[in-house]
C-alpha cells in the first residue's frame, strides 16, 4: 500500500508544484522544460506505484522499472530490430518516397490541368487507410526490408506531394511580377523564388511523413518479416506474453519516432529560419 | 552623365487602349492614352483608384498587354525592352525575399541576368550606398523597418542600371514622416543618376513635389484628363511645398482630378 | 466544377496504368503455366489470361469491382446467408465487415473527440495543464502509436475485454490527439483585440468561452474532425489485424493475405477507402452547413 499512497502523494505534490511554477515563473526557459518533465516523471511514478501496490500481473501491465531492466538486458535484440525496421525499412522508404514526391510536385507544377486533377485525388488518397496495402506489397517485394520500404514510399508520397504542390503555389502575384520584370526564365523562377518559398510547406509534409514512415515499416512486418524487426518482435512477444519486451520495443519506437521528427525539425529550423513561425524562437 | 538637353523620347504611347475580361463582362481599363516621356523626366501618374494608372505603368513594363494603339519603350515593344533590361520596377510592397539578406536580395536580379560574382558584389555595394543602406547588407529584411525595406527594393531596381525606373505607389504603405524623407532621397537619387522615372501615386503633394510632369487620370474608362508640366526648379528642398508656385500646381492637379470626377 | 475534367482524366489514367500493371505483373505466371504445359502463348492470349487469373499478383480493376459487387449486393440479396434470406447481414459480405469496422470507428471517434474537446477546454483555461500536458501531447504525435495497436488488442483480450471495445479504444486514442491539438488552436483563435473587447464588458471566463472562443473554434473543429475520423478508421482497421479477429475490414485484409486471395484484399481495401472517403465527405458536408449557418464560408 505504501507504493500506492506514496505515488499518489507525489502526484499531488508535483501537481501543486507545477501549478505554482506555471503561475509564478512561466517565462523562465528552464521552468518551461521542467514542468512537462515533472509531469512525465509523475506519470511513470504513479504507473509504477499503482502496478506494484495493486499487484497487477506483468502480463497485463509491467511496471516501468521492469521495462527499464528489460531494455538494458536486451540491447542487442533491440538494436538488431531497430536497424532492420527503422534504418533499413523506414529510412530508405522515407528518402525514396519524399524524393519522388518532390520531383513529381515540380513536374506537375508546370501543368495547371494536372494540378487540378491530381490534387483532389492526392488529398483523397492521403485520407485513406493506406497501411492496408501492406499485405499486397509484402506479397510483391518479399518478407525483407524492401517490402517495408515500399509500404513507406506509398505512405509518405501523398502527404509530401500535396504539401509541396501547395508550397510551390505559395508565392504572391507581386513576387511573380517581379521575376517577370527581370525576364527570369522558368527554372530561375523555380529555384530562386518558388522552391525557397515552398520550404515551410515541404517541411510540414516531411514532418507528418516521419511518423507515417515508422507506422508503415512496423505495421508491414505484421504481414510477414524475417525473424527480426520491431513489428515482428512486438507480435511474437505478445504471443509469448513477454510484455516487458513489447514495452521495451514500444519505448524504442517512441524514442526513434521523436528523434526522427526532431531531426527533421532541426533541419527545418536551419532551412526556414526566415519564416515567421521560426523567427521568434530561440 | 547623359545629355539631358537633347530631348530623346523614351516612352511613347499612341492611342493605347486596354480591356480586361472580367466575370461581369469586359472592363475598359485604359482608353485612348497618348503620351510621350523624354529621357531624364520624372513623370507622376495621379488619379483615383480604378483610373488605370497602375495598369498603364504595368503595360509599359510588359506586365499587361494593350489591345489597341502602340506603345514603345526606347523605340521597342515593351517585352523587347524588358529583355534588354530597360527598366527597374519598384512595387507597392518591398517584396524582399525573407530567406535572403538585404545584399542577397539586391543581387537577385543580377544573378538572374548572369552578372559575374565580382561585378555583383561591386554593384550591390554601390547601390546600397546610394539608398543609404551601407552596413545593412548582411541583415535580413524582417530585421529592418518598412522604410528601410522599401529603400532596399529601390536599390534592387537600381542594381542592374536600367535607364528607366518604374515605381508603383512605392511609399503608399509608409507613414507620412518616412515618406517625406524617402521623397527627398528619391529626388537626390534622380539628380545623381539622371534616370527617367515613372511614378504612380494618389497623393497630390507627393506628385507635385517630385515630378517634372504630372499626368492626371480619371476612371471609367481610364484616360488622361490633363498633363501638367511643372515649373518648379529641379533643385527642390522640402519647404518648397509651402511656396505659392507649388500650391498653384497642386491646385491645377486638384482641378484636373475634379474634372475627371464630373463624369460620375 | 472546372476540376471535373482534370480529375476524370487522372482517374482514367490511373485505371489505364492499373490495367497495364496487371498485364505486366501477371504475365510471368501465365508464361510459366504455358511453359509447363509446353505451349506457346501470343501477346493477346497473355493479356486475356492476365486479366482473369484467380490469384493474380495484381487483380484487374474489373475483377475487384466484380468481387465488390459479389460480396455486397449479390451476397446480401441473393445469398443463402444474406439479409434478404435470414434477416441478418451475411458474415461473408463486405457490408457486414464494413459495419463492424464502422461501428468501432464511430464509437471510438465519439469518445476521442469528446475527450479531446474537454481536455482542450482545460488546457486553454489552465496554464499548469497547458505547460505540463501540451509538450507530451505534441510529442506523442511523433510516436508510431498505430504500430502498437495490435498489442493493445491482445493485452485487452487477455484480461477479457474483446470485440468492439478494444478497437474503439484505439480509434479513440488516434482521433483524440488531432482533435486536442486542433481545438487548443481553435479556442486560442480569437485575437487579442476581440478578447480585450470582452474584457471591457467585464465578461466572465465562461461567457467569453461560450460567446467568443467556442464560435471561433468551429472551423478548427471541423478541420480536426476530418483528420480525426480518418485516423480513427485507420486505427480500427489496424486493430483488426491481429490473428483471432474474425470480423472487420482489417480481418478481411489479413485473411486475404494468409490465403493469397489478392482479389479479396483489394476488394477489402477498396471498401475501406470508400468508407474513409464517405466519412470525410459527411463531415465536410456538415461543416459546410454549419459554417454556412454561422455566416463563415470555408
Amino acid at each position: 500500500m505504501i507504493w500506492a499512497w506514496g505515488s499518489l502523494a507525489f502526484w499531488a505534490l508535483a501537481t501543486a508544484l507545477n501549478v505554482w511554477l506555471a503561475r509564478a515563473h512561466s517565462r523562465n526557459r528552464a521552468v518551461r522544460l521542467f514542468i512537462p518533465a515533472l509531469f512525465g516523471a509523475t506519470l511513470l511514478l504513479v504507473w509504477e506505484g499503482l502496478v506494484r501496490s495493486l499487484g497487477v500481473s506483468p502480463v497485463i501491465l509491467p511496471p516501468p522499472s521492469m521495462i527499464g531492466v528489460r531494455i538494458a538486458e536486451s540491447l542487442p535484440i533491440l538494436w538488431a530490430d531497430f536497424s532492420q525496421t527503422i534504418l533499413k525499412g523506414a529510412l530508405s522508404g522515407y528518402l525514396i518516397g519524399c524524393g519522388v514526391a518532390v520531383a513529381v510536385a515540380v513536374l506537375i507544377d508546370r501543368s495547371p490541368f494536372l494540378q487540378r486533377g491530381l490534387l483532389p485525388v492526392g488529398n483523397f488518397v492521403a485520407a485513406l487507410p493506406i497501411v492496408g496495402i501492406a499485405p499486397i506489397l509484402v506479397m510483391w517485394f518479399g518478407f525483407d526490408w524492401q517490402s517495408k520500404a515500399a509500404v513507406v514510399v506509398v505512405m509518405v508520397f501523398f502527404p509530401v506531394l500535396v504539401n509541396m504542390v501547395a508550397g510551390l503555389k505559395a508565392t504572391d502575384a507581386l513576387q511573380r511580377d517581379q521575376m517577370a520584370t527581370w525576364s527570369a526564365s522558368y527554372w530561375q523562377g523555380l529555384f530562386k523564388l518558388r522552391m525557397p518559398a515552398a520550404m515551410p510547406f515541404l517541411f510540414n509534409g516531411l514532418k507528418i511523413a516521419t511518423t507515417l514512415a515508422l507506422i508503415g515499416a512496423i505495421v508491414a512486418e505484421f504481414f510477414g518479416s524475417p525473424t527480426r524487426g520491431m513489428g515482428f518482435r512486438i507480435s511474437t512477444a505478445v504471443g509469448q506474453l513477454d510484455l516487458p519486451l513489447v514495452w521495451a520495443e514500444i519505448a524504442v519506437a517512441a524514442f526513434a519516432g521523436s528523434a526522427f521528427y526532431g531531426l527533421v525539425a532541426v533541419i527545418e529550423k536551419g532551412v526556414t529560419f526566415w519564416h515567421p513561425s521560426q523567427r521568434g524562437r530561440a | 552623365m547623359k545629355d539631358l538637353s537633347g530631348a530623346q523620347t523614351v516612352i511613347e504611347a499612341k492611342g493605347v487602349g486596354l480591356v480586361f475580361e472580367t466575370g461581369d463582362g469586359p472592363l475598359q481599363a485604359l482608353k485612348d492614352i497618348s503620351l510621350t516621356i523624354e529621357r531624364g523626366e520624372f513623370v507622376s501618374f495621379i488619379g483615383p483608384s480604378g483610373c488605370g494608372k497602375t495598369t498603364l505603368l504595368r503595360a509599359i513594363a510588359a506586365l499587361e498587354y494593350p489591345n489597341e494603339g502602340t506603345l514603345t519603350v526606347n523605340g521597342m515593344p515593351p517585352d523587347k525592352a524588358r529583355q534588354s533590361r530597360a527598366y527597374g520596377y519598384v512595387f507597392q510592397a518591398a517584396g524582399l525575399y525573407p530567406w535572403r539578406t538585404i545584399a542577397g536580395n539586391v543581387q537577385l536580379p543580377l544573378e538572374i541576368m548572369g552578372f559575374s560574382r565580382a561585378e555583383r558584389a561591386e554593384r550591390v555595394a554601390r547601390v546600397l550606398k546610394l539608398v543609404d543602406l551601407d552596413g545593412f547588407g548582411k541583415k535580413f529584411p524582417w530585421q529592418l523597418s518598412g522604410g528601410m525595406q522599401q529603400r532596399a527594393s529601390i536599390a534592387r531596381a537600381l542594381a542592374f542600371d536600367a535607364d528607366i525606373l518604374l515605381m508603383d505607389e512605392p511609399f503608399g504603405a509608409l507613414d507620412e514622416i518616412v515618406r517625406d524623407r524617402l521623397n527627398e532621397e528619391l529626388l537626390k537619387l534622380w539628380a545623381a543618376t539622371s534616370k527617367t522615372i515613372g511614378f504612380v501615386t494618389h497623393s497630390i503633394p507627393e506628385a507635385v513635389y517630385l515630378s517634372t510632369k504630372i499626368v492626371v487620370m480619371s476612371p471609367r474608362p481610364g484616360r488622361i484628363t490633363d498633363v501638367i508640366e511643372s515649373t518648379l526648379p529641379r533643385e527642390r528642398p522640402l519647404d518648397i511645398r509651402d511656396s505659392a508656385e507649388f500650391l498653384e500646381i497642386a491646385h491645377r492637379v486638384r482641378e484636373g482630378l475634379r474634372a475627371g470626377h464630373a463624369y460620375d | 466544377m472546372r476540376s471535373v475534367l482534370p480529375i476524370l482524366t487522372v482517374v482514367l489514367a490511373i485505371i489505364v496504368l492499373w490495367y497495364g500493371a496487371t498485364v505486366a505483373l501477371n504475365a510471368q505466371w501465365t508464361r510459366d503455366q504455358a511453359a509447363r504445359a509446353g505451349v506457346e502463348v501470343g501477346f493477346s492470349e497473355i493479356v486475356r489470361d492476365t486479366l482473369a487469373q484467380t490469384r493474380p499478383k495484381l487483380p484487374a480493376p474489373h475483377q475487384v469491382a466484380a468481387e465488390l459487387y459479389q460480396s455486397t449486393w449479390v451476397e446480401e440479396v441473393f445469398g443463402r446467408r444474406g439479409i434478404v434470406a435470414t434477416g441478418t447481414l451475411s458474415n461473408r459480405s463486405l457490408i457486414y465487415h464494413g459495419w463492424v469496422t464502422l461501428s468501432a470507428t464511430m464509437l471510438g471517434f465519439a469518445f476521442g473527440t469528446g475527450l479531446g474537446i474537454l481536455l482542450a477546454i482545460g488546457i486553454v483555461h489552465s496554464r499548469a495543464m497547458d505547460m505540463s500536458f501540451m509538450p507530451w501531447a505534441i510529442a506523442s504525435q511523433t510516436v508510431p502509436i498505430l504500430a502498437i495497436a495490435p498489442m493493445v488488442i491482445v493485452v485487452l483480450a487477455s484480461i477479457g475485454i474483446k470485440g468492439l471495445i478494444p478497437k474503439a479504444i484505439i480509434a479513440a486514442y488516434l482521433s483524440f490527439f488531432p482533435v486536442l491539438v486542433g481545438m487548443v488552436k481553435g479556442f486560442r483563435a480569437p485575437d487579442a483585440m476581440q478578447l480585450d473587447l470582452l474584457r471591457t464588458y467585464s465578461a466572465s471566463r465562461a461567457r467569453t468561452f461560450w460567446q467568443l472562443r467556442l464560435p471561433s473554434s468551429v472551423p478548427y473543429l471541423f478541420a480536426s474532425l476530418k483528420v480525426g475520423i480518418a485516423a480513427a478508421l485507420v486505427g480500427t482497421i489496424v486493430g483488426e489485424l491481429p490473428a483471432g479477429a474474425s470480423a472487420g475490414l482489417g480481418a478481411r485484409l489479413l485473411s486475404g493475405s494468409y490465403y493469397g486471395q489478392t482479389i479479396q484484399i483489394w476488394a477489402a481495401l477498396l471498401a475501406a477507402a470508400t468508407l474513409a472517403a464517405g466519412l470525410v465527405v459527411i463531415v465536410g458536408a456538415i461543416e459546410r452547413v454549419v459554417l454556412g449557418r454561422m455566416g463563415m464560408r470555408s
